[in-house]
């Protein structure tokens, strides 16, 4: 929903935080959801992330999320899905050029990301989208590339 | 300019040491001239003069010519066939791609071809969204956007890898271009948003039309304060206007075009508004030419194509240098 989206935008350093809460406690219970299977967990945690976040972020389930990057604003709501800044057609109302009774996702990212406490993730450079990911689990996945980091310290 | 190393028409310069191209346009900018670039606008047919016509009323003003990607959103002669036409007789076209309508597949296939066929120079876009062109109900792509499809370029130039990770036994030795659009909203975000091409690998930068001075220069200061303006060359757009009721239009209808209404008001009240267009233009030229960081102009004359030699030589900005043309050499050693 539009207006959840944009409170949530408003409200991006709670998620901020509420995020790194939530990432920290689903790494801990790694060893359980490795038992368990990730395979078999993805379809039920991937229904059930696509229910929080497509309430409060309008998530289009891409499987990889980024919401952390872009200040709360999940840039697949761009109709151009750009992943990395607003293109050059934002009207001067700071609306969508497709879509004019729409904000731009990126104007609310960026809003969004300056009260983040990260708030120059939204400077990295994003890679294309992984169109296969499409309605898997994107938070199973930071689990297992998060535990994956700390069994790989990146050299130095 | 002449270059010692001139080759026949249609083949290719030399890469010089530190360079990522052939092309002329890489050289010209980093041997620290004023570079010209204009819209070359494509034809609505399959007829091969129509785009040597065009490109001609350029001949000995431009460094290089944009062959637009459905700009607008509008169908014409496609980029890579307009740049397959222009570089069999040595022209140094900037092919245009847009995400909006090929998927990564045909894009990379695309870069391969246009670089055999001798295009040096690229300029990526995420383009104008289908809504704005005559096939609206099209299906738009947006596989890549602009920053993902620069990074793949240079990936394929530098690393000689498809985005795939497959190997490609010839790289196409490309120079990497992007948009930059200072005057559209959120205006603290775009010189990050500059900083994030240069990134993923933008060595030179056109605008959209710049009618706004101050809010350039405010653009090119916060530029420079992140230490970008070293790392990329930047060609800010201009163009003339037919008449105030033109400006007023595209201002209202053509996605990120921004004009003041000082602009319309003057070109309005002139009695003669197509020539006060051309005035404001040569104007614009020369003031954006003064400003630190600015290292050339891209003209954008659509359908006033021809007022282009004219409004770039009362600028002054070539001082005196002739850019290349098909048959150029012959003309010069025979005055």
């Amino acid at each position: 929903m539009y207006k959840v989206r944009r409170w949530a935008v408003r409200h991006s350093h709670f998620f901020e935080t509420f995020y790194n809460v939530f990432e920290k406690a689903l790494v801990k219970l790694h060893p359980l959801l490795l038992k368990i299977g990730y395979a078999r967990l993805d379809k039920p945690v991937a229904k059930l992330e696509q229910l929080c976040k497509g309430l409060l972020f309008d998530c289009k389930m891409c499987g990889q999320c980024a919401l952390s990057d872009t200040g709360m604003s999940c840039s697949m709501n761009c109709p151009k899905n750009l992943r990395n800044g607003p293109c050059g057609g934002v009207r001067q109302n700071g609306n969508c050029e497709v879509k004019p009774l729409m904000r731009c996702v990126w104007m609310d990212a960026w809003q969004g990301s300056q009260t983040m406490a990260a708030s120059d993730r939204i400077f990295a450079v994003q890679l294309p989208v992984n169109h296969a990911l499409q309605g898997s689990s994107a938070w199973l996945r930071k689990v297992r590339d998060v535990v994956q980091q700390q069994h790989e310290p990146t050299p130095k | 300019m002449i270059f010692h190393d001139e080759p026949i028409p249609g083949e290719m310069l030399p890469v010089l040491a530190g360079h990522s191209s052939a092309g002329r346009l890489e050289r010209v900018l980093r041997a620290g001239h004023f570079a010209v670039t204009s819209e070359l606008s494509p034809p609505d047919s399959a007829d091969p003069q129509e785009v040597y016509v065009r490109a001609r009323v350029f001949d000995g003003f431009v460094d290089g010519m944009n062959a637009t990607d459905g700009s607008g959103a509008n169908c014409h002669m496609s980029s890579v066939g307009m740049c397959a036409l222009l570089t069999r007789i040595g022209y140094a076209p900037i092919m245009q791609i847009s995400c909006r309508d090929k998927n990564r597949i045909a894009i990379q296939g695309d870069v391969l071809g246009g670089a055999a066929m001798g295009v040096s120079n690229m300029l990526c876009l995420t383009g104008d969204g289908v809504q704005a062109g005559d096939h609206p109900e099209a299906k738009p792509v947006f596989d890549l956007d602009c920053m993902s499809l620069l990074e793949t370029i240079r990936n394929m130039r530098d690393k000689g890898e498809f985005l795939s990770g497959r190997s490609i036994s010839s790289p196409p030795k490309v120079f990497l271009g992007a948009a930059s659009n200072p005057f559209a909203p959120p205006y603290d975000f775009r010189p990050h948003r500059l900083a994030k091409k240069i990134a993923a690998g933008a060595q030179f930068i056109q605008s959209n039309y710049c009618f706004d001075v101050p809010r350039f220069k405010e653009f090119m200061a916060r530029s420079r304060d992140l230490g970008l303006l070293e790392k990329v060359f930047i060609l800010p757009g201009v163009g003339p206007m037919a008449s105030a009721k033109t400006a007023n239009w595209i201002r209202n209808n053509v996605p990120g075009i921004h004009i003041p209404d000082s602009v319309i008001s003057r070109i309005g009240g002139a009695k003669d508004q197509k020539r006060e267009g051309q005035n404001l233009c040569v104007e614009l030229i020369q003031e954006l030419s003064e400003i630190e960081g600015v290292s050339g102009i891209h003209v954008m004359a659509y359908r006033q194509e021809e007022a282009v030699a004219d409004i770039i030589k009362r600028s002054g900005v070539l001082q005196g240098r002739t850019p290349w043309y098909p048959g150029r050499d012959l003309k010069l050693a025979g005055e």
